[in-house]
């Protein structure tokens, strides 16, 4: 049962991910890269990690994706114009290629790594909420509190750049 | 104190702490203050005030480590760590954002931004520089390195009416968001190797199963990537002449030296700590990287005209030689490291306060042919100018030759005779360029007549800048001493 | 091969490739948000790793990781999207080729 999920979300991710790059309009890339998130939210549910899962779905798909759309809309950006042949052949050529390439590297990678048992859905229940908040709260409380002074200057920043002109 | 946060985790985190408050008093400021334009000087004393508290923490933490005669104090769960090296890059990132501080004022006056955020945007910036040095977790140097990355795409982007402004942003943030991309990669490896993000854990691991382990590889390859791009070293130097070119001088300024110099501080503290284990396999790679640099920095800054550019282009090559340094590796050689380092601020900031000095009301002044004829329009400036591109090339009695002279030093003694020899060569090579701003400078005809930028920070930075440039080459013996601590860890 | 668990290496072997086509977008792709979106893939194929490699030491440590590495993609996009706009207020056009007037 672990494999048949796995199998399965696994394609609909690499298959979104493949949609994502071959698109030609944004809207269409943005819609595949929400379908990678949500099937890589299974795949955390998989490893036990609830609270990533829930957080993959809440902010990355639901925030930061919304706002890429936001985006895409409001520039009403169009699709990309016909590449000329050349580069057209290079990113035929190019992309299977780069993910063959990678996929054997990390064959030879994971071969190296000690023989792990498999992963069975429920062997691991260390990531709850409890879990992830009790060791950000105590182990990272530093990063955490650097966190908060990047979301201010990304707040500022966003503000800065976007503004319209009062004076 | 709780047992989450104890005192010595407070010790050592003073001094981030007050660089985020006086952060967050410059964003404050920008209310009460920037409305009237004659109050507007009060902001920049605000971010001099929290410089100098926050070097009071940094001399304090000093003090500290040398009274009870301690190597290092750990703090944190050992994310966070007091050593001569923090100590060492955090007084440089004092200097720069001290230095870039007092001519900005002038300079966005000109260009019409003038906004205090410029001011928050640099402290904060400065804030994830302190965990760049201090830092030994992976969590934190990344988040550190985020913020810091962050607050400069934005300071790049500042002039928002500016098309190359905007094109300079765009491309650092992409380029730099995906060797961001690149680096956690290799961190998520690092991870998986041993369970742990502290760096000595991940040493212990990385020395145990060597060098040629193919996931150390892997680790150490995309972490390399990523690391290789903050400090503009070839081939991940594409974003630097565009981001140095399209951004508001005085940010460029900020970028080569402050960024440089917290991307040398991660770099150094990732190669020699966790990844010391891993030297036969990164050696190589890193030799091919500095030889690369410093061909494509000398060769490629020979055709510029844009003065931002060609400064870019050497930079790209200045990344070279410090790397040189590291693949040396012994003691003399982290020595020339942090030497080049603190040589690298004062002149390279010094070059590019000159070329702010050109920005005049409708005049951008960034060609090497507005530099033409400046001995007689301002002698000052083209002495000043003359020293730094004295040394730039690397040239006696000034500072970059001092800085050369423990990386040739150190390269001699552990053997790379041939690398020695490619880099004096490029040295020569360098010579050419800079001597043709010399050349514009002192023969070159006046191409017009209006003075430079002056005003009294103008006045202060050039003289800091260019004093210590000299004073450096004469006189090194208590800068060597201080790039010294930094040994100590 | 068992039948009743997933070898956790197919789950960095998911990871890798989609860290591949996140770069093979970055770098073949000409509309500067769909190379954003690749730079987001490339992310979340390094949370896919850090889960991943969280279960094998049965730690909570990836776990917060990627929480992490959300909060500055976040972050990174929040500021990467203002400058996209700028970009476009200024020139109207959203083709990286066509944002390039700084030659060398």
């Amino acid at each position: 049962m672990d494999v048949i999920l796995f199998l399965l979300f696994a394609a609909i991710a690499v298959a979104c991910g493949v949609n994502l790059v071959v698109q030609k309009h944004p809207i269409a890339s943005a819609l595949s890269l929400v379908g990678v998130m949500g099937s890589l939210a299974v795949l955390y549910l998989l490893l036990g990690a609830e609270f990533i899962a829930a957080a993959q779905v809440i902010v990355y798909a639901g925030a930061i994706m919304v706002l890429f759309l936001f985006v895409i809309m409001l520039l009403n950006a169009g699709g990309e114009p016909k590449t000329p042949g050349k580069s057209r052949m290079a990113g035929l050529l190019g992309i299977p290629l780069m993910a063959v390439l990678l996929g054997l590297l990390s064959y030879l990678v994971q071969r190296a790594l000690p023989k792990p048992a498999g992963v069975t859905f429920g062997a691991f229940t260390g990531g709850k909420p409890y879990d992830v908040g009790k060791a950000i709260f105590t182990e990272y409380m530093l990063p955490f509190e650097i966190t908060s002074v990047l979301i201010l200057i990304a707040i500022l920043g966003a503000i800065v750049l976007a503004r319209k002109e009062i004076d | 104190m709780s047992e989450f946060y104890t005192s010595t985790d407070h010790f050592v985190l003073v001094p981030a702490l007050l660089l985020a408050l006086f952060g967050c008093f410059v964003l404050l400021a920008d209310f009460l203050v920037f409305p009237r334009p004659k109050h507007r000087r009060y902001v920049v004393i605000l971010v001099a005030l929290g410089e100098a508290f926050t070097g009071a923490a940094l001399w304090r933490q000093h003090s500290f480590l040398s009274a009870h005669d301690l190597a290092s104090v750990s703090a944190f769960h050992g994310s966070l760590v007091v050593d001569g090296m923090s100590i060492f890059f955090n007084w440089i990132f004092i200097a720069a954002v001290l230095l870039v501080a007092l001519v900005s004022y002038r300079y966005l006056e000109t260009e019409q931004e003038h906004r205090a955020e410029y001011y928050g945007l640099m402290m904060l910036a400065q804030c994830g520089m302190f965990f760049l040095a201090a830092g030994t977790d992976l969590v934190t140097l990344f988040v550190g390195l985020e913020l810091m990355a962050v607050s400069f795409y934005v300071m790049v982007g500042f002039l928002r009416r500016d098309k190359r402004s905007n094109e300079a942003a765009m491309k650092y943030l992409l380029l730099g968001a995906f060797s961001s991309g690149f680096l956690v990669y290799g961190f998520s490896l690092l991870y998986g190797l041993c369970g742990s993000t502290r760096l000595d854990r991940i040493g212990e691991a990385v020395t145990e199963r060597g060098p040629f382990d193919p996931i150390v590889f892997l680790a150490l390859t995309t972490t390399a990537v990523g690391l290789l791009f903050k400090v503009s070293a070839a081939p991940f130097h594409m974003w630097a002449p565009d981001a140095y070119e399209g951004a508001p001088t005085t940010v460029t300024a900020f970028l080569a030296v402050g960024s440089k110099a917290a991307s040398f501080a991660f770099l150094m503290r990732m190669f020699l700590y966790p990844l010391a284990g891993a030297r036969p396999a990164w050696e190589p790679i890193l030799i091919g990287v500095a030889i690369l640099s410093m061909t494509v920095g000398n060769l490629a800054a020979i055709t510029q005209n844009n003065l931002k550019r060609l400064l870019a282009y050497s930079s790209v090559s200045h990344a070279g030689y410090i790397l040189l340094g590291l693949v040396a590796g012994n003691e003399t050689g982290i020595k020339g490291m942090a030497v080049y380092i603190l040589v690298y601020l004062f002149m390279t900031l010094g070059a590019f306060l000159v070329v702010v000095a050109l920005r005049r009301k409708d005049l951008a002044g960034e060609d090497v042919d507005d530099l033409a004829g400046l001995i007689h329009k301002s002698p000052v400036e083209a002495v000043l100018m003359l020293i730094f591109m004295l040394s730039l090339a690397g040239i006696p009695p000034t500072a970059g030759f001092i800085g050369k002279y423990f990386i040739f030093l150190s390269l001699i003694e552990t053997g790379h005779y041939v690398l020695a020899v490619v880099a004096t060569l490029y040295v020569a090579v360098a010579i050419y360029y800079y001597f043709r701003i010399v050349k514009s400078m002192f023969v070159g005809e006046m191409t017009d007549t209006v003075p430079l930028m002056g005003g009294f920070g103008m006045r202060i930075a050039l003289g800091v800048t260019g004093v210590l440039t000299l004073l450096i080459g004469v006189y090194p013996e208590p800068f060597l001493q201080f790039a010294q601590t930094s040994l100590g860890r | 091969m068992t039948m009743t668990s997933v070898p956790l290496s197919w789950y960095l072997i998911l990871s890798a490739v989609l860290f591949t086509l996140g770069v093979a977008g970055f770098l073949f792709r000409r509309n500067i948000i769909t190379v954003f979106m690749s730079i987001e893939l490339m992310l979340n194929a390094v949370n896919l790793s850090f889960v991943a490699f969280s279960y094998q030491w049965r730690q909570v440590d990836g776990h917060v990781y990627t929480f992490f590495v959300m909060v500055v993609a976040a972050a990174e996009a929040a500021v990467g999207l203002a400058i996209i706009l700028t970009v476009f207020k200024n020139r109207a056009t959203l083709q990286i080729d066509d944002v390039d007037s700084m030659k060398n």
